[in-house]
């Protein structure tokens, strides 16, 4: 595959960024090299929040963001994007309800349909282009607004080759689960320690829904759900809002804050037909991750990298994860999860922060969150689950079923 | 490459191929039903209906009064600081005579719906609402008018316990 | 900033509906788009794709249903959604992909279905209200337009017959585009007033009604285009978006002050401080006649309340001084709202590298903007374009 994930040509970013001083925004237009996160609001996450709108949620995740960041919205806040789907909000243009709470009432805000690490790319990019210097990106989850979940993921399918077949959708996770497992050799019982770590990370987490003492054998005797996917090995549902700031170097300067940097982002689509993807692998993951790391220049991911937050919310999924990033061998994420190594105190610990099994699937907010949490890590903002001396930080999200999209992004504290 | 086109893709098809089933079609009705979280501003807004009341929110800082109330100022991006009351008179800021109902059929007795700017609440904060007790000739961009309540009893904590503005009468407040 | 540039574009025939399914749209938009460009898929960078409600195409998650009818198998791809904005802003999107370095090609594809919603995709549109505060009214969506209509109608005087020089206009262009729905001849100003009344003072001929459709553009870094030896490349000069406050019954609607905002955002990135003298023609946003001259004064290239005068003086007829919807716009081609893209950034596109056939503007044109609306009456992306 040629292009931007090829061989064939040099990549883009390194020959278009000559090293240059850096050139004030305002009187010339000049790209920006580096970009950084200023600021981080996280509102929820609870399983229901009834005696809050969406816009509630949101305005305390942003206020706490813009705080954080020591911004006036209004006036330091170039443009705004955020990531929403119509069909988890019940709307038929989900963007008209966007702009007020995150302060972006006659200013330049947009909407993506993806996922949160989608929405910080758009952020990146567009301060890229030296057209803005602050962009505020917010992702929500009011999913507990959403009376029949099933029924709106069952709508995600084909109409021509999916829909007739009814049944719960995630008969695809079941099925995705048994190839996985099949190809790479890892077990349920690797996927079973992936839910106890995450579920008990969680428990250290003050914004976590769905933090609990489990342990492996509490999981493995759960119910089937989709086999081989047990109820268990699915994470709930959750309200939540999240809300970055991010900032040019220049800009960050000014406002006079430390960024956590981001080195590298990635964002790639695989089929979206069930008949035509691999089911082994998550190839958008691989795809996304080889752009962020050219963009990051990082050549061993696995060394170069101290700690990821990865999708998980089915159990297997950390495990495939992990592997198509790079930062476990073909195989190895289950033994690796079992020894250990993937705890708080192991070697190249994932998802301190619960990942979305511990801390519940906020839909498009998840990877958002999970940027989120990787910059708390970095800035030593991360309580109880502070990890030791990390350096750089991945963070990757995947759309839910059906999709087959996903993003990566790669920070650090060094520019 | 940059010639003017020449062939434009696309097959047309007719509503009755579609009704009549000649094109190979599958059909679907999804399943999504919400529940939305009025939150707690809207919560307070609607409880007042109930009452036969209008209230708003006070920003401190733009010095304002929001109306349909809501917890923060998307203007100065600051929490608002209280409730208070406002009246059930305004102004038409505009209008529109409908002659179709919300599934797009035709109906023959016209709906008239529009904006009104709400007495108490800053200039030009209003709503949507129907206007009752006029006509094509009566009805104007600037008429004063009021909202009929519907009585007590009828009325559940909806923006439709009004029934619809009519004209403000002489010496009527 | 980084040079961007229109280099290929494509898109399909607007019509109410099409036999195509979603992803058949778009390839069949992008394919042509390629073909213009003369390049590959495998010369694409990223995909960006603009498309409006999913209830339209009856999928959750369209974006990424369609995605591999987009050539985004493989590739990074994104999906923006601002209301029937995104005509403009997926090619700002396609804009930045390539200004900020992360891609030096890029394929932008937008994609409407709305004939699969049934009854009818007017159904659709009872969702795009607040719940609370306006769905139990039971709105319609013509309820907005008409609001809007008054109001702009009422504060500076103006007459049906004005408006309806807009769709009169415009359905006659509309003659010389290939794709047209909606082209007529022979339409007069008396046709649209005798229409029939839909919603006081909207008219049956005064809107454009659902269309299926999809369009696509090729752009590329000013490295690329050297490389690839483009001849016409119609350069992204200025972009600009905003958007105005959800409660828009706070808002006074004679004048859509977001459009300004966008447009003074694109202008100025354009250096262009004096729209009127500077800009050659423009595309503004006509799903409604009178949101064409709403539009013209939004984009700065007319007074408040002057942009019915230009019409009735002729200056907007493609040979006056500034052609306004040559291609016929969305009253005479369609409006399969994101799918618009192809008669806004596609007619500037076609105009400036001189293929726009029989609706080619007869005097030399360097600069058009055009812009999109959406959402409640909030939504403006605007884009300005040369040569």
């Amino acid at each position: 595959m040629a292009g931007i994930y090829g061989n064939q040509r040099t990549f883009l970013c390194t020959s278009s960024f000559p090293s240059r001083e850096h050139e004030d925004l305002e009187d010339k237009g000049g790209i920006s090299l580096k970009v950084g996160i200023i600021g981080i609001g996280i509102a929820g996450f609870r399983t229901t929040t009834p005696e809050l709108s969406w816009k509630e949620l949101t305005y305390e995740a942003a206020a706490k963001a813009y705080q954080d960041a020591g911004v006036d919205p209004r006036k330091d806040v170039k443009a705004f994007v955020t990531c929403a789907e119509d069909y988890w909000e019940g709307f038929g243009i989900f963007d008209e309800f966007t702009p007020d709470q995150i302060g972006g009432a006659l200013r330049p805000v947009c909407t993506v349909c993806g996922d949160g690490i989608h929405g910080l790319a758009t952020g990146f990019m567009q301060i890229q282009t030296g057209l803005v210097d602050v962009v505020a990106v917010e992702a929500h989850s009011k999913i507990s607004d959403l009376l029949t979940y099933e029924g709106v993921v069952q709508h995600a399918l084909d109409p021509i080759w999916n829909k007739p077949l009814r049944g719960h959708p995630f008969y695809v996770a079941g099925l995705e689960m048994n190839a996985f497992l099949r190809a790479s050799g890892n077990t349920e019982k690797h996927c079973a320690a992936v839910v106890e770590k995450n579920r008990n990370n969680a428990m250290r987490n003050g914004i976590a829904a769905y933090g609990a003492n489990v342990d492996l054998n509490d999981i493995l005797t759960s119910e089937k759900a989709f086999d081989p996917l047990k109820k268990l090995e699915i994470s709930g549902l959750a309200d939540g809002a999240v809300v970055l700031v991010l900032a040019s170097d220049v800009a960050a300067k000014k406002l006079k804050r430390k960024p956590v940097w981001i080195k590298g982002v990635g964002w790639a689509n695989d089929s979206p037909s069930l008949e035509t993807r691999e089911w082994e692998r998550a190839k958008y993951a691989e795809l996304a991750a080889q752009m962020a790391y050219r963009l990051a220049k990082v050549k061993n991911p696995a060394r170069e990298i101290d700690f990821a937050e990865v999708d998980d919310r089915f159990s297997y999924k950390e495990l495939q994860h992990l592997e198509s990033l790079g930062l476990a061998k073909k195989g190895q994420a289950g033994k690796m999860t079992a020894n250990g190594d993937t705890a708080l105190d192991g070697k190249f610990p994932v998802n301190a922060s619960g990942g979305s099994l511990g801390c519940g699937d906020v839909v498009e907010a998840s990877g958002l969150h999970r940027v989120a949490e990787v910059a708390l890590q970095l800035r030593g903002d991360a309580g109880k689950r502070q990890l030791d001396g990390v350096k750089v930080g991945i963070a990757q999200s995947w759309r839910g079923i059906p999709t087959t999209s996903g993003a990566v992004a790669i920070m650090g504290v060094n520019q | 490459m940059g010639q003017t086109p020449q062939k434009w893709p696309g097959i047309e098809l007719s509503n009755d191929d579609l009704l009549n089933k000649k094109v190979t079609q599958t059909r679907y009705h999804p399943r999504a039903k919400f529940s939305w979280s009025a939150g707690e501003a809207i919560s307070r807004f609607l409880n007042e209906l109930k009452e036969g009341r209008l209230i708003g929110r006070e920003c401190k800082h733009c010095n304002k009064i929001l109306f349909p109330p809501r917890m923060f100022c998307e203007q100065c991006f600051k929490p608002t600081s209280k409730w208070v009351y406002i009246k059930d008179t305004g102004t038409i800021q505009t209008y529109s005579i409908s002659y179709l109902d919300k599934d797009a059929k035709r109906i023959t007795d016209p709906i008239y719906v529009g904006v009104v700017s709400i007495d108490g609440a800053a200039e030009k904060m209003g709503i949507m609402h129907y206007f009752g007790e006029v006509t094509k000739d009566t009805i104007h961009i600037g008429m004063k008018v009021k909202a009929k309540w519907k009585p007590p009893l009828e009325r559940t904590g909806s923006i439709l316990d009004i029934e619809y503005f009519r004209p403000l009468k002489e010496g009527e407040q | 900033m980084r040079k961007v540039a229109v280099i290929g574009a494509g898109m399909t025939l607007f019509r109410r509906r099409l036999m195509e399914t979603p992803k058949e749209l778009c390839f069949e938009a992008t394919r042509m788009a390629l073909d213009s460009a003369g390049i590959e898929l495998k010369d694409v960078d990223a995909v960006i794709s603009g498309s409006a409600p999913d209830g339209f195409d009856g999928v959750h998650m369209k974006g990424e249903y369609y995605s591999d009818g987009c050539g985004a198998y493989g590739k990074p791809y994104m999906r923006v959604f601002v209301g029937g904005g995104t005509g403009v802003f997926s090619a700002i999107s396609g804009w930045y992909h390539i200004a900020s370095g992360l891609a030096d090609i890029a394929l932008v594809v937008n994609e409407e279905k709305m004939s699969s919603c049934q009854p009818h995709p007017q159904s659709v549109f009872a969702h795009i209200w607040d719940p609370i505060l306006d769905r139990p009214l039971k709105p319609n969506l013509i309820w907005i337009f008409a609001m809007e209509m008054n109001r702009y109608m009422t504060v500076h005087k103006i007459k049906k017959e004005d408006i309806a020089l807009v769709a009169v206009k415009n359905k006659r262009n509309a003659v010389d585009h290939p794709c047209a729905q909606l082209a007529d001849p022979n339409i007069t100003v008396d046709d649209v007033l005798n229409s029939e009344v839909l919603a006081w003072p909207v008219q049956r001929l005064d809107i454009s009604p659902p269309s299926d459709g999809a369009a696509a553009l090729v752009m590329a870094s000013e490295d690329a285009v050297k490389r690839l030896h483009v001849e016409t490349p119609v350069w992204m000069k200025g972009v600009g978006w905003c958007i105005d406050s959800t409660m828009w019954t706070d808002r006074d609607l004679y004048f859509p002050e977001y459009v300004a905002r966008a447009a003074k955002m694109a202008y100025k990135m354009a250096k262009i401080d004096n729209p009127r003298k500077q800009i050659d023609f423009a595309e503004p946003y006509d799903p409604f006649d009178y949101k064409e001259l709403h539009h013209m004064e939004g984009l700065l290239l007319a007074k408040k309340g002057e942009a019915p005068i230009m019409t009735r003086e002729g200056v907007t007829q493609r040979d006056g001084d500034l052609p306004t919807c040559p291609s016929g716009g969305l009253l005479g081609v369609g409006n399969p709202i994101a799918a618009t893209m192809g008669v806004k950034i596609g007619e500037l596109y076609w105009q400036l590298s001189g293929q726009a056939g029989k609706r080619q503007i007869p005097h030399e044109i360097k600069t058009g903007v055009t812009n999109a609306w959406g959402d409640l009456m909030q939504y403006g992306a605007v884009a300005v374009m040369g040569v």
